[in-house]
């Protein structure tokens, strides 16, 4: 399969990039930090990916998504899966105070991601086939008074992606919506880590697992739908006085 | 956030950081904080080896760099699993030359304890087929280090705890394979004689080791079972086919089907009864068993692997493993001394194994040299300490060492007794490291810091 994997350089796309990698698939990385990719794309040939290209872009820089996608479609002779995986932690309790960094988060994990879609549900949809997976969050379930900034971004997405499913179902391209829950990785290195906390390799098993079945809206791992689903039950009287 | 070794004992609470590659290292080490570190790889080391008020995680560190099928060479971060590099090196026919008793070893843990196979007799040490490594030091500087380049760098950090700085990446040197299954033959000693004498005759084999049975005494004490083994000589098409076969049961492997035992279990279920019938039963057991099997390389190498965390099988306190070594000359009559003092006290082991080792190679602190090494483990209880530090005195009287990737608890003079170059280490460590920034709780305790 030729796949293309947005935000290559984070804990999740890596781990999974890898599980493709043994698979023998062809590979193109898009991320910002070039140093990253091209260990990350050393360390995928090692691992068995039969082809690798990448290309440095900052993904904020909606401009450049047509022609990097285009890039990865020409190099790779075709696009099966595209997955898009960047995204970042806001300071919540700055991003309230300050709209500029609240604006800049957003574009970050929402923007951004809704113009790659734009682009990449066009090139799918005129091959008639592929897949798009989005990793989002269970942050986008429920805003929370800890993270709604991070929160709203990645509802955003979510609710983008419902609508864009349905869309292009028409056209045989299938749309996965990701939500993990609490992730040990870098991004998180700050937070103290319980009994919740799954390894990026484990949400890299499903996310493959669950593109191969087709499914929808994806929790990983499986429980988060459980507790989530209780979350969005809680009244919101009650919810209102959370602090979690 | 509360850490421990592989014996779950003992348990401290530490800072963990994890880099994502050398410039964040160096940002960290940079940062103006008295606390000491110690690198940290799989948390396989049994004590307090990897222990500190702050743990340098090498989990990021993992990437592969080439693999090199010409020059049959990897090269890779530090955090990367043994498992990990069988993984991509067998499709290859390829093979790491030393492996310890658990492929879950990091690349980094494994040059830090210098690890040695069951093959130690013949082809020594993890670091003797480890071609060079970049280290990061605490002063931020990053060194390539190899038998022709910072050579004494080179020979304190292989086997040197971390203490020297933290490796980022290492070219190792692989073998060629033709199967990956062993041919293993199984030998039967009635007693420590038996053993001693099978081990020896058995030097041509490639790999060697004995489970021995440490609760037996009078006449059968020290009874052994002794496992050689060859690697598979065949390759034609089924074997290739059996190398995919094998790599896809790996994989299988790694989406986490094996036995896993998710909390500990009551420590009172091992006791010296239930070990005794356990050993004999082992035994017993194998003494039937055909003599010549062919078994695959994951079964003959890692036993243990197939049951996660078996480390709670122990109890809540956990264990202590116990591994010494003594030179030729007097390690039959120091062993036997060990094992009369272990049975008289009523303790046990549910695993004890005696290996032959060959010479020891220049690195300053690695623990091999030729002899005969045997482990122990033991559940940790209050009255296992005064045994230990009896045990420590026969060991030293016989002039042997402690492997310090399993000490928990020795005294600096039992250290110093077995490491004659601990003062060559202190000083390399003067000048790489004059603050002691890497520093574990082990070093502190046996004097090497602090």
């Amino acid at each position: 399969m030729k796949i293309l994997i947005i935000g290559a350089a984070s804990a999740i796309a890596k781990a999974t990039a890898r599980i493709y990698a043994e698979q023998g698939n062809d590979l193109f990385l898009l991320g910002r930090n070039e140093e990253a990719l091209n260990g990350i794309a050393d360390d995928l040939k090692v691992r068995g990916a039969s082809s690798i290209g990448l290309a440095c872009l900052d993904l904020t820089k909606s401009a450049q998504h047509e022609s990097s996608i285009q890039q990865a479609i020409d190099e790779m002779d075709g696009l099966d899966i595209a997955l898009i995986c960047h995204g970042s932690l806001p300071n919540q309790e700055k991003a309230e105070v300050d709209f500029k960094l609240a604006k800049k988060e957003i574009d970050t994990n929402g923007l951004s991601v809704i113009s790659l879609l734009t682009v990449l549900s066009e090139k799918l949809s005129q091959r008639k086939c592929g897949t798009i997976a989005v990793i989002t969050s269970v942050a986008g379930d429920r805003g929370r008074q800890p993270n709604f900034v991070y929160g709203a971004a990645k509802s955003l997405v979510s609710t983008y992606l419902q609508g864009l499913r349905g869309k292009l179902r028409a056209d045989q391209v299938h749309v996965i919506d990701i939500r993990p829950g609490l992730v040990d990785s870098p991004m998180t290195a700050h937070m103290e880590k319980g009994a919740l906390w799954s390894s990026p390799e484990r949400i890299a098993s499903k996310i493959v697992q669950s593109i191969a079945k087709k499914k929808h809206t994806v929790y990983a791992p499986g429980y988060w739908r459980a507790i989530m689903f209780v979350v969005r039950l809680i009244p919101e009287v009650v919810f209102k006085r959370l602090k979690f | 956030m509360e850490v421990h070794g592989w014996g779950r004992y003992p348990v401290t609470s530490a800072e963990i950081l994890a880099p994502t590659d050398a410039a964040s290292l160096n940002k960290l080490l940079s940062a103006k904080q008295h606390n000491s570190a110690i690198p940290r790889g799989a948390g396989r080391s049994y004590g307090d080896s990897s222990l500190s008020s702050r743990l340098l995680s090498s989990r990021f560190f993992d990437n592969f760099s080439e693999l090199n099928t010409e020059s049959m060479t990897v090269r890779c971060g530090s955090g990367i699993s043994l498992n990990d590099i069988l993984k991509i090196c067998i499709p290859q026919g390829l093979f790491l030359p030393v492996l310890p008793g658990t492929k879950f070893v990091s690349v980094g843990g494994a040059i830090a304890a210098d690890v040695h196979g069951k093959n130690h007799h013949l082809d020594g040490s993890f670091c003797d087929h480890l071609e060079s490594f970049r280290i990061m030091l605490a002063s931020g500087e990053l060194l390539h280090c190899s038998r022709s380049e910072n050579q004494d760098l080179f020979h304190g950090t292989c086997g040197g705890m971390g203490l020297t700085g933290m490796v980022v990446d290492a070219t190792l040197k692989l073998i060629n394979i033709k199967s990956t299954s062993i041919s293993q033959q199984s030998l039967v000693a009635k007693n420590l004689q038996e053993s001693f004498e099978l081990l020896n005759n058995s030097d041509a084999s490639k790999y060697s080791v004995a489970w021995l049975d440490c609760l037996s005494s009078g006449d059968s004490l020290g009874r052994s079972i002794i496992y050689l083994g060859e690697h598979g000589k065949e390759r034609g098409k089924e074997q290739e086919e059996k190398l995919e076969r094998d790599q896809h049961e790996i994989l299988k492997h790694r989406a986490g089907r094996s036995l896993s035992i998710p909390f500990s279990t009551p420590s009172l279920l091992l006791n010296k009864y239930t070990m005794k019938a356990f050993n004999n039963t082992y035994y017993t057991f194998k003494v039937k068993e055909k003599a010549e099997l062919n078994v695959n390389y994951d079964r003959y190498f890692f036993p243990l692997d197939g049951v996660k965390n078996w480390n709670r099988l122990y109890g809540g306190k956990g264990f202590l493993q116990y591994q010494f070594v003594l030179p030729t000359e007097s390690a039959q009559p120091g062993i036997e001394k060990v094992l009369e003092k272990i049975t008289s006290a009523g303790k046990g082991s549910f695993l004890s194994v005696l290996k032959k080792f060959g010479e020891a190679n220049s690195n300053l602190l690695s623990f091999p040299k030729e002899g005969f090494t045997l482990t122990l483990d033991f559940k940790r209880e209050k009255s296992l300490f005064p045994l230990l530090d009896e045990l420590d005195e026969i060991v030293c009287e016989h002039a042997g060492r402690l492997y310090l990737a399993k000490d928990a608890r020795m005294s600096a003079e039992t250290f110093k007794s077995g490491y004659s170059k601990w003062e060559e280490f202190v000083e390399l460590k003067n000048k790489y490291d004059p603050k002691n920034v890497f520093s574990s709780l082990q070093s502190d305790r046996i004097g090497l810091t602090d």
